[in-house]
């Protein structure tokens, strides 16, 4: 059921809540294959991302450790913390695709039939979209992942 | 129009009464509605504030009546353009009581009125190795002009520290005056903290030592009578939009000597007197610094503006807005969980804060969903926040046209965080 932007309830719903209070994969890891760091300049979040590749599995490795910072409010730790949940054990492309994903659905885009079992609980912020001052903060963990994802096909053209 | 006729500053007055600003708000259109099913509390005046109908209606004056260029034309519309035009701007001297007309200089806002005596004055005074004096509570519009120049020719920016309630440390201030120091630059009224600087203070000392002082009045004018004789600057600049004027216009002024030994800031049409290719004559102060066809419609609403803040007058404004200032930090004081950013004892209508629960973005938007606006995040003054060791703050702003039951919303609004974050 759509909630209303007056009901905050909706937007502070027990998962968002429940990756706010005890955000997951916040440890650095001490080495990294993929590594960026995204800032929103106007309210001053920043998240950070850090990925480790496992050996490669059929020529496409998978991410075997993930680390997902975030400073700022609820739903950007919300989401780095569900973005980090979700990254493991995928491809890069896996990776890439489920970025795209979760792009279109906050930005209510018909979605593939296959998505809301590739979001998972990924889902628990569409209801961000009610709220459209802050789509940006549910993105920037996102914005970052696909930085660094671009940096690691610049340094080695042949993979991603 | 509500309010007494009388002085500008209308110091014959006490505060405002209920009586008044209920009067006061039906000036205000915008402010009688619902926003997410609740009546709009409108706490964000820091970063703008409302129109009064007679700016809109001046503004829409202008366009349906007597819309043509100034400074231009001899026929009767442009006749009637400038002579509005320059209406305000006397407007504007009398408001600030400035000793001429000629040295108020329409700008698009304070950042601009900041980036022209950085760009003009201090291109043309400062070497390397000079000082820029400024306060560690200014917004980025007084840093960041600073640390351009800083590059360019090598001047170096010193900033006076504050305490934790917010109140510069004037001794600090004093032993950075020196023989390179070339001009201090300060806020008069901090948005972030809404501490009010001792500026006549800051103005004394820099003087004795022969040193010139900005002011910038953003957030002050709108609160408080302000005199440029009796506070002794030398410039001072401020925006319209935060003075209950249009947005894009806003104010320099500075003394007639230092302006008429400054260069152009930009160039063009209005600020010459003769062009041939050899050689261009620029037009006197203030033409000199007002390239291109202005903002008129923006003049001509921030006249309305002054006029209608004058009729209210300034010490009443000052004491109804100190008065609601204090009722909401003493319910504010009362919440657990809730730390009040900015203590100074001579400070403004800003209600800054702090909870370690929530976020200030979560705390907006669940004040947003009670209809009540405020700001949240670093304010432009990230030195601010560091200072304090936080991300950022909730900044309630006061107008004269807010009620402490609007004080009383936004601490159920509090409450309502409380029940959602703890």
């Amino acid at each position: 059921m759509a909630s209303l932007p007056d009901n905050p309830d909706a937007l502070y719903g027990d998962v968002i809540m429940d990756h706010y209070r005890s955000p997951r994969h916040r440890a650095p890891l001490r080495s990294a294959d993929v590594e960026a760091e995204e800032f929103n300049p106007f309210c001053g979040d920043r998240a950070t991302l850090q990925l480790r590749l496992g050996r490669p599995r059929h020529d496409a490795p998978a991410i075997e450790d993930v680390s997902a910072l975030a400073e700022g409010c609820s739903i950007i730790q919300a989401s780095a913390s569900l973005l980090a949940d979700n990254l493991h054990g995928r491809t890069l492309e896996q990776a890439a695709d489920l970025s795209q994903l979760f792009r279109d659905l906050m930005q209510g885009k018909p979605l593939p039939p296959v998505a809301l079992s590739e979001l998972g609980d990924l889902e628990a912020l569409e209801v961000v979209r009610q709220y459209p001052v802050r789509i940006k903060c549910a993105l920037l963990p996102w914005v970052a992942l696909e930085e660094g994802l671009r940096r690691l096909s610049r340094r080695s053209p042949a993979g991603g | 129009m509500t309010a007494t006729n009388g002085d500008p500053h209308g110091s014959s007055y006490g505060a405002l009464t209920a009586d008044d600003v209920a009067r006061i708000r039906m000036d205000f259109p915008v402010l009688d509605q619902l926003i997410n099913g609740k009546p709009l509390v409108y706490l964000d005046n820091a970063a703008t504030t409302q129109k009064p109908r007679p700016v809109i209606d001046a503004i829409s004056n202008y366009y349906l009546h007597n819309n043509a260029n100034v400074h231009r034309g001899v026929h009767t519309l442009s006749q009637r353009a400038t002579d509005d035009y320059e209406v305000g701007r006397e407007a504007i001297r009398r408001f600030i009581n400035a000793p001429d007309s000629s040295e108020i200089i329409y700008v698009r806002g304070t950042t601009e009125g900041l980036n022209l005596v950085a760009s003009s004055y201090g291109r043309k005074f400062f070497k390397a190795g000079d000082e820029v004096i400024i306060t560690g509570m200014e917004h980025h519009s007084n840093i960041v002009p600073w640390q351009i120049l800083g590059k360019e020719i090598g001047i170096r920016l010193r900033v006076i520290p504050f305490t934790d309630q917010g109140e510069l440390l004037m001794d600090e201030y004093e032993s950075m005056l020196n023989e390179r120091t070339r001009l201090v630059s300060v806020v008069h009224q901090s948005n972030a903290l809404g501490t009010i600087n001792p500026v006549s203070s800051i103005v004394e000392m820099a003087h004795a030592r022969g040193i010139p002082v900005m002011i910038d009045a953003a957030q002050s004018i709108p609160h408080m009578p302000v005199d440029v004789q009796a506070m002794g600057a030398d410039f001072l600049t401020f925006s319209g939009h935060k003075m209950y004027g249009p947005t894009g216009i806003g104010v320099l002024w500075g003394r007639a000597d230092l302006l008429n030994e400054m260069p152009p800031y930009q160039s063009g049409g209005e600020m010459i007197r003769s062009v041939t290719y050899e050689e261009t004559i620029y037009n006197v102060i203030p033409h000199k610094f007002e390239a291109g066809t202005p903002d008129i419609a923006g003049a001509i609403g921030l006249g309305a503006a002054v006029e209608y803040l004058e009729a209210i007058g300034m010490d009443r404004i000052a004491a109804y807005e100190q008065a609601l200032m204090r009722y909401g930090a003493e319910r504010l004081a009362e919440i657990e969980g809730v730390r009040l950013i900015g203590t100074a004892e001579n400070r403004g209508g800003v209600l800054s804060f702090y909870m370690e629960s929530a976020h200030a973005h979560d705390i907006g938007t669940i004040l947003d969903a009670e209809g009540i606006a405020v700001r949240t995040g670093h304010h432009c003054a990230q030195p601010v926040m560091a200072r304090y060791e936080i991300p950022a703050t909730v900044r309630a702003s006061l107008s004269f046209y807010n009620t402490t039951e609007e004080i009383d919303a936004l601490i159920k609004g509090i409450d309502r965080v409380i029940e959602v974050f703890g």
